[in-house]
């Protein structure tokens, strides 16, 4: 469904994203994940023929985002990072004006718009002014609008950024219904490891690049199984322990030691009767996808430096923000 | 073509829409020209006596101020333009499969439509300052009015393709507005002016608006026709010199906006 080989973008001397590859199939929920400036939302601009790549090539829905910018645009659905909605029409208003602005016939519209309001749960708030809509309500408005047209695959930038736990489930219950119900194809950012956890493979991308792509289970078992966290009096001396006792590398942060086991269970009785530091604490937990980032990237996804926003904004002179 | 078509009529139909729900943005155009009328014409028409035969300073300022209502609604198919990128509207619009010259002509479309029903409400004082209104002259006035707030707007969209923010664009727009109006023969004849200023107001291009609409009210022949090298312009030069400068203006602005990023 979606195809891309070595695409690359380069703002000025910035290279935004440095030729990254991947496929998406039909129906697969597939995410970007990554620190903010990583190169998420550069990716999806180009893949939406907002931004013309610098090198390299992709197709989506089989059509070139370079060549074919119209017929992409009509396979695609998009909800960006920042609302887009207008917020001084209804939301129906803004529901209509995509349907024309696609071309849809009013035969196939009304209905569809009727369909999706109800999905999302806004059929009864349809003639109010979008401006008066919480944030939850103006993304699910987003979703319905990025649908109204029938794509085959759906954007989705940061879907359920600043949105409250029991909206962002919400959004997650239609979007898996939807892909069961139409075999809808899934394409999102994020940079919260729980989204993550929904997407069938994930590519985790840093400076620009993609330094692993997998299913979640897999990226987790890459890190070498169960995550063990001790607190000692003495870290270094402990960390020095760790290494030479069990061979594995371990790492030393906010004063804890904490290493990877492949059987956490079996290990740690063993470990703590045969520890020669005295351990003031030992955790034993599974690896979750920010120990897969740490690992992968050597540092973790919120300490991030570049801020993609302002070096969109120098590189697009603001285009379309 | 098709897409083209279609970006001009959805972008145009949401303008309308948004124009027709947001009554503060409609009497808050209206409310500059009426302050110059009341207040200058309180204050001028007096002091100044006739400035031709049978017309006073009210009636001659009165065509200038239609002009300037086309200035304002017009430039502001820019700012929707900033607007939009601001709130990010824009996006779904440059998304949407209509290419980008569509969505320029739909916004110049947008904003002459605005800028006429402006200048129907503005004709509404005509008979109340005395200032001749038939049907003759209404018809008369919709090319001059169609061309110059197609011209205004896409001045306004191809300043708007380079800002980045509503600040910026109120800014340049502030800068840009007053200059224009004031050297426009909106407020006195600019053929008894200073050379200085004469060749300033004869440079810029919406002294021929104002004269063409003036002169569509009180008619030509009353000594106050801008007169470029010693020839009176008339009405329909008038008129296709805004026309040409709109064809600039708004190429200037499908080209700006369709440049690549």
């Amino acid at each position: 469904m979606i195809a891309v080989r070595d695409l690359a973008r380069r703002f000025g001397k910035l290279e935004a994203v440095k030729g990254v590859t991947f496929t998406v199939d039909e129906g697969e929920v597939f995410g970007f994940l990554g620190p903010n400036g990583a190169g998420k939302t550069t990716t999806i601009n180009m893949l939406c023929t907002l931004l013309k790549p610098t090198g390299g090539s992709a197709t989506v829905n089989g059509f070139d985002v370079r060549t074919q910018r119209s017929d992409v645009r009509r396979s695609i659905g998009l909800v960006f990072q920042q609302s887009t909605v207008d917020e001084y029409l209804t939301a129906e208003q803004n529901l209509r004006f995509h349907g024309y602005a696609y071309g849809l016939p009013a035969a196939i519209r009304e209905p569809r718009i009727k369909d999706l309001l109800t999905m999302v749960e806004l059929w009864d708030r349809r003639s109010g002014n979008v401006r008066a809509f919480s944030g939850g309500m103006k993304r699910r408005l987003e979703i319905a609008r990025g649908l109204l047209h029938h794509p085959r695959v759906l954007f989705l930038d940061e879907p359920t950024l600043g949105l409250d736990p029991q909206t962002r489930r919400l959004i997650w219950d239609y979007l898996n219904e939807l892909r069961k119900r139409d075999g809808l194809t899934i394409f999102l950012t994020t940079h919260y490891m729980d989204e993550a956890e929904n997407c069938g493979r994930i590519a985790i991308i840093d400076r620009g690049s993609i330094v692993a792509l997998d299913t979640p289970d897999g990226l987790k078992d890459a890190v070498g199984g169960d995550v063990i966290t001790i607190a000692t009096a003495d870290n270094q001396a402990a960390a020095d322990e760790v290494r030479s006792k069990y061979k594995v590398e371990p790492v030393t942060q906010d004063g804890l030691v904490r290493f990877h086991v492949p059987a956490g269970e079996t290990f740690l009785p063993d470990f703590v009767l045969h520890f020669s530091q005295r351990l003031l604490s030992v955790g034993l937990r599974r690896p979750t996808l920010d120990d897969v980032f740490l690992s992968m990237t050597g540092h973790e996804i919120r300490d991030s430096e570049l801020d993609e926003h302002d070096m969109m904004l120098q590189g697009m002179r603001g285009w379309g923000r | 073509m098709i897409e083209i078509w279609r970006g001009t009529w959805v972008v145009a139909y949401r303008e309308l829409l948004r124009f027709v729900s947001d009554r503060s943005r409609l009497l808050s155009s209206l409310f500059m020209p009426l302050l110059f009328l009341i207040i200058f014409g309180a204050g001028f028409t007096k002091a100044l006596g006739p400035l031709a035969r049978n017309v006073n300073y009210i009636q001659f300022m009165y065509p200038g101020l239609i002009a300037m209502t086309v200035l304002t609604s017009s430039l502001f198919a820019g700012m929707s333009v900033v607007w939009d990128r601001e709130f990010g509207f824009l996006k779904e619009i440059l998304v949407a499969p209509i290419g980008r010259t569509g969505i320029v002509f739909g916004k110049a479309a947008g904003g002459t439509m605005v800028a006429f029903v402006q200048v129907l409400m503005m004709l509404v004082l005509a008979p109340f300052l005395g200032v001749p209104l038939n049907a003759k002259i209404v018809i008369s006035l919709i090319p001059i009015v169609i061309l110059l707030s197609a011209a205004l707007s896409g001045l306004g969209i191809l300043v708007a393709s380079f800002m980045q923010s509503q600040q910026g664009f109120q800014v340049l727009v502030q800068v840009l507005i007053f200059p224009l109006i004031f050297l426009a023969g909106v407020f006195f004849p600019v053929n008894n002016v200073p050379d200085w200023l004469a060749i300033v107001s004869k440079v810029n291009p919406l002294t021929y608006g104002v004269d063409a609409i003036r002169q569509i009210f009180l008619g030509s022949g009353l000594g106050l026709g801008v007169s470029v090298l010693g020839h009176t312009m008339g009405v329909l030069e008038e008129t296709a010199l805004i026309g040409m400068l709109g064809a600039m203006l708004l190429g200037g602005a499908v080209v700006a906006f369709n440049r690549d990023v």
